[in-house]
């Protein structure tokens, strides 16, 4: 088997906030993504998911462990490992253009040259005629899709996702996922997408790997052996979301009487 | 797809509906706007100016204390001697024009501009390196936070002393008006910028110096701009006390001689310059404001 696109080694991480209590928000973590593979993080809030991807992104630091994409030991932010969040972030003060072009400005590429990736760029998702836009012209889909093309304009190996349709409506959403899909088989990208919706890890997911509450460890790790486009009528989709529904129901009975202890 | 009125049944939805008609407007909304706030504005100073002819007319108000604005606009050449360039109190200028007029009105507005601008780089300036330099922020925001309520007015006598008569203590003034307002905001709002802003800067690679000029700059700049646009009439108003005092030129000069020669014609005249080319001046803000930052909509801090 080639080398992982992303080797995460029993990874910690502790918050020490100021004036707080300290939060071990993830312990003894430990799972490979393959080049090409489409994994969901899947688990109870609070348990340490978007943590998880700040650390890959090279964001944040481990507290313990190792992070290593393509072999080398992430120490710094880099934008072979996107990371796209729940709102779109995207720069009011720039064109749409302008917004996927940020990281190719950043890097001195020529104003022509820009336009031009950032042109291909938008075509791929969907956006072609919306270069010279605000990004507030646009609908919260669109907009998603514009932080999707800034991370793309870069070729990422990595692309993370922290609950990215989350404020989305769920028509919008629906086609979201068939819009990242393909996005996915485009860009030969590895993705990493947390969501809170099991319906969305089973129409996505080549492997699922579900957290358990605070603190944040491997609970499981389910592949999703679907043929895609995948049936949301298929009997073994029913089976999936029986499975992820009971397994969530365990952790966060015990993120709850945690609660109540505390 | 549905109707916005009546009913869709199936199979006829969005079924040869006519286009309807556009009328092109004789003139643009966005002109008709203008053209409606200009004449509003023209009544509201019609009737306020309006008012105060007939509190003259009936003789109710003293024309010599409250000359109603026919009589201080009217004798215009008379009242345009006093703003001689060497204008000191009781001194007449020889030749008459507007020149000097406008001089005055010119250096004024210069004061204010010059003081403005200082106030609002260096204000950024020292604001963003209080909040990036711990050592900067340690030693200089206690000071800066005694300092910054002190009202502009008090620290005229020091102008005075520190730069003597002229052009500088207005400026400082006027700097001083905006300076510390910018500084603390500037912090505050650097603050407030989204954290994940910070974060794509930093996944594309933005070094330090790009991601202050290419994300928290222009993130910040629209507040910050608001906070000057409060100060502007600030500015105002200080700028004609350090011209009353430390100067020798100016609007505020004029005013001054006005009220110790109690020359009421020349005290509103000036009045009505000064309230135009305040205005003149949030108008030319806004302007400024509209064009650099266009990516505010009009309606969300950019107007009013
Ligand atoms: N910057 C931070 N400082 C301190 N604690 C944090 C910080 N970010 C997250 N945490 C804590 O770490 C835990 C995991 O958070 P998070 O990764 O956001 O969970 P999830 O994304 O799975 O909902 C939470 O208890 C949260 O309070
Ligand atoms: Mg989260």
């Amino acid at each position: 088997m080639s080398r992982p696109a992303v080797s995460i080694q029993s990874v910690s991480k502790r918050w020490t906030p100021e004036g707080r209590a300290p939060v071990q928000a993830l312990e003894d973590l430990s799972f490979d993504v393959a080049p090409g593979e489409f994994i969901v993080l899947l688990g109870p809030s609070g348990c340490g998911k978007s943590t998880l991807l700040y650390m890959i992104a090279g964001l944040e630091d481990v507290s313990g462990g190792t992070i290593a994409c393509d072999g080398e030991p992430v120490t710094e932010p880099s934008a072979e490992r996107g990371l796209i969040f729940q709102e779109a972030s995207l720069f009011p003060w720039l064109t749409i253009a302008d917004n996927v072009a940020f990281g190719l400005a950043v890097q001195h590429v020529q104003p022509v040259k820009r336009r031009e990736i950032a042109l291909e760029t938008l075509r791929r998702v969907g956006l072609g005629d919306m270069l010279d836009k605000k990004p507030d012209e646009l609908s919260g889909g669109m907009r998603q899709r514009a932080a999707c093309a800034r991370a793309l304009a870069m070729r990422p190996k990595v692309l993370m996702m922290d609950e990215p349709f989350a404020a989305l409506d769920v028509q919008t959403r629906a086609r979201m996922q068939d819009f990242l899909l393909q996005i996915w088989r485009d860009s030969g990208a590895s993705i990493l997408l947390v969501t809170h919706s099991i319906d969305e890890a089973i129409s996505l997911a080549d492997r699922v790997v579900v957290f358990t509450s605070r603190p944040g460890k491997v609970k499981t790790i389910v592949p999703i052996d679907l043929p895609r486009p995948r049936e949301s009528r298929d009997p073994r989709y029913h089976a999936y979301r029986d499975l992820f529904t009971e397994l969530l129901a365990d952790e966060v009975d015990r993120a709850f009487a945690e609660q109540e202890t505390v | 797809m549905t109707a916005d009125a009546g009913q869709t049944r199936l199979g006829e939805a969005g079924a040869g509906r006519p286009a309807p008609k556009i009328k092109t407007p004789l003139l643009s909304p966005a002109l008709r706007r203008r053209l409606s706030a200009i004449g509003w504005g023209l009544v509201s100073v019609g009737l306020f100016a309006g008012l105060w002819e007939a509190l003259w007319f009936f003789g109710m108000v003293n024309p010599l204390l409250l000359p109603p604005p026919h009589l201080f606009l009217s004798d215009i050449p008379g009242t345009l001697k006093f703003f001689d360039r060497s204008n000191r109190i009781g001194s007449v200028a020889s030749g008459v024009g507007v020149w000097p007029l406008l001089f005055t009105m010119g250096s004024t507005t210069l004061r204010v501009l010059v003081g403005l601008s200082l106030g609002f780089a260096c204000g950024v300036a020292v604001g963003a390196a209080i909040h990036y330099v711990k050592i900067l922020r340690n030693l200089l925001l206690p000071t800066i936070l005694l300092l910054a309520p002190i009202s502009p007015v008090a620290w005229l006598p020091v102008a005075i002393f520190v730069f003597g008569i002229g052009d500088v203590p207005a400026i400082f003034l006027v700097f001083i008006t905006v300076f510390f307002a910018i500084v603390l905001s500037t912090g505050a709002q650097i603050e407030s910028v989204p954290k994940n802003y910070i974060h794509v800067a930093r996944i594309m690679g933005a070094s330090q110096r790009q991601t202050f000029w290419k994300v928290i700059l222009p993130a910040i700049l629209p507040s910050l701009f608001m906070t000057l646009r409060l100060n502007l009439f600030a500015a105002w108003m200080v700028v004609l006390i350090a011209e009353t005092v430390g100067v020798g030129t100016g609007l505020g000069q004029i005013t001054s001689m006005a009220r110790s020669t109690f020359n009421a014609k020349l005290v509103f005249f000036t009045m009505a310059i000064i309230g135009l080319l305040g205005f003149l001046s949030d108008f030319a803000l806004r302007q400024v404001q509209h064009k650099m930052l266009w990516w505010i909509a009009p309606n969300q801090g950019a107007a009013r």
